[in-house]
């Protein structure tokens, strides 16, 4: 038996490793284990696709510019992923994620015009799962270059409107479909369409179409969005391998497509909105304002010093962290577990209040708190620990707003309510880092900062820690 | 209706319900890594661009085909490398014990 025969047990096996892999990631200690298997899988896969017959058909030519492709997409992979900061993940995994959802699109083109050269009406089927993977892919590729560009601050972070956006909109991804549903006619027979064009066409449109979906999209929602495209960049695989009626990637593409769709869900529900809600509103386009450091009833901020923060945490017995995207823009993390370090040397209670959607992406500040070595059984879900914030002396909140604002609970009118938050106004004592008194993401008044309890120590977060922590230092 | 496309059916809706099961148990301290290391998965695509990186002939096709592979392959590397690094951060708690309580 020659190697061909044996590609789609080897194929088969790749498959159960992206499930082993997946399953891995139950348990942190299971979850190194399963990447690699999964690695492994997929370099097997590779390995034997080599000897594939429709690969093999393509003569040496291939080999080598498979290969020189293949060491340029491996140093800009090795290159990308080890020189990038654990801050910029986000950013790195959009990119990856849309150079997934390019390669996708391109391989659907690549099918089509093939049986298109061979004169061969393509079967109905492949048409369609072909102009899917071409949309959803260059939707992906797009999308995920845009949300690249606005959390490496080349684009403004910003929800980005103009007039008869929406209506735009809708016309670039009515156009597409249109094309799309002619070239599946043309196919049927049923109407003439000029197939290169179409195909053309629909992937300009695709392109537009992803750009058109995230620019309006602010930097506080990117978790859902960058979930989202990891869905469908999933399912542009999924698609490839329904029109190369490939198995193996329709599996994996299928596994991340149901990844990505939880994840999103997740994120719209600790949001409390709509996934339609969080892609159409253009929630937060308001420039963030300065917000009045007084309300209309007099109440007033109230300032503090490093001084009185480091008094009052010594003085404490359980602090609860709640850390947010202002901690991973100043890169606080490390400075954050000193203080912690020094707070628990003291046998003060530390933990940390993750609420869902803080920071950029599903999970953005376990993984920051984690490469400064804070042990994940520190960090606590929303659910976990909303109900001890009353039995804390002091919530020390750094960097993050909108997830920490009352009116999400109180205020019908608040552009937040109804949004599930963290208890912080709860705790005995609450300080605020924070840069200025610029208002959250969502461009709204914290009602948080006017409380008596809370005191307000402004400045860089990762100054004002350690700064914290030299003051515990000097007292101790 | 073809063969191929009811068993690619079948493999599709299988895989999702795996999908869901499995992923529905991933806890939020690992969402990161789990996304990640589902964008590596599928970076399974750069397979598919092997089959067809000459199947269209001429230089625009050949360019798309190389870069078909490219954007593939720099998505599963990346997406390894990048889940791996993660991952090892979530490893290191055991070395970490001494140090707050020698301040002791």
């Amino acid at each position: 038996m020659d190697i061909e025969t044996w590609i789609p047990v080897v194929y088969l096996i790749t498959a159960v490793t992206f499930v082993l892999g997946l399953k891995g990631l139950t348990g942190p200690t299971t979850a190194v284990a399963g990447n690699r298997i999964a690695a492994a899988g997929m370099l097997l896969a590779v390995a034997v696709t080599f000897a594939a017959k429709e690969f093999a058909d393509y003569g040496v030519a291939a080999i080598g510019i498979t290969a020189a492709a293949m060491a340029t997409g491996s140093v800009a992979g090795v290159a990308g992923g080890r020189m990038v900061k654990m801050t910029a993940m986000p950013q790195m995994v959009a990119l990856f994620n849309g150079a997934g959802g390019g390669s996708a699109a391109l391989v659907s083109i690549l099918e089509y015009a093939r049986s298109i050269e061979v004169g061969s009406a393509p079967a109905a089927g492949a048409v369609v799962s072909t102009v899917l993977g071409l949309m959803i892919g260059g939707v992906s590729f797009a999308g995920s270059a845009i949300a690249f560009g606005k959390l490496q601050g080349i684009l403004s972070p910003r929800a980005y409107r103009y007039p008869g956006q929406r209506l735009l909109t809708a016309l670039v991804f009515g156009a597409m479909i249109v094309l799309a549903l002619g070239l599946v006619l043309d196919n049927a027979g049923l109407v003439l369409v000029e197939r290169p064009t179409a195909l053309w066409a629909i992937a300009g449109l695709a392109l537009l179409a992803g750009i058109a979906l995230v620019m309006p999209i602010g930097g506080a929602d990117m978790p859902v969005v960058i979930s989202l495209l990891n869905a469908y960049t999933g399912l542009a695989v999924a698609m490839a391998g329904f029109v190369l009626g490939n198995q193996l990637l329709i599996v994996a593409g299928t596994l991340v497509g149901a990844s990505g769709t939880i994840l999103t869900r997740l994120m719209s529900r600790a949001m409390n909105r709509s996934l339609a809600n969080v892609l159409f509103a253009g929630f937060g386009a308001s420039a963030g304002a300065a917000v009045a450091a007084r309300a209309d009833d007099g109440r007033t901020t109230r300032e503090v010093s490093t001084e009185d923060v480091a008094i009052l945490l010594g003085y404490a017995q359980n602090v609860i962290v709640v850390p947010g995207y202002g901690m991973a823009v100043a890169q606080a993390q490390h400075a954050v577990r000193e203080l912690a370090d020094l707070l628990e040397a003291k046998g003060i209670n530390v933990r940390y209040a993750i609420h869902p959607v803080a920071g950029r992406m599903p999970g953005h500040m376990n993984v920051l708190l984690a490469e400064a070595n804070v042990p994940y059984d520190k960090l606590k879900d929303m659910e976990e620990i909303n109900e001890d914030f009353k039995n804390a002396d002091v919530a020390l909140v750094i960097g993050a707003n909108d997830v920490t604002n009352p009116a999400a609970r109180a205020d019908k009118s608040s552009p937040i309510y109804g949004m599930p938050i963290l208890n912080v106004d709860q705790a005995k004592n609450v300080i605020v880092i924070k840069r200025s008194m610029r208002s959250g993401f969502a461009g709204i008044d914290n009602e948080l900062y006017l409380d008596p309890k809370t005191g307000m120590l402004f400045g860089d977060a990762k100054e004002a820690v350690a700064k914290v922590v030299q003051e515990l230092k000097k007292a101790a | 209706m073809s063969g191929d496309l009811v068993l690619g059916a079948y493999v599709f809706i299988l895989a999702a319900f795996v999908g869901l099961e499995v992923i529905s148990k991933v806890p939020t301290t690992l969402h990161t890594p789990l996304m990640s290391g589902a964008n590596a998965i599928h970076g399974i695509i750069v397979v598919g661009a092997m089959l067809v990186v000459l199947a269209v002939p001429g230089t625009l096709g050949t360019i798309l085909g190389f870069l078909a592979v490219v954007l593939g392959t720099a998505n599963v590397v990346g997406g390894f490398v990048v889940t791996d690094r993660m991952l090892a951060m979530f490893q290191q708690r055991p070395k970490r014990a001494a140090p707050p309580a020698q301040k002791k």
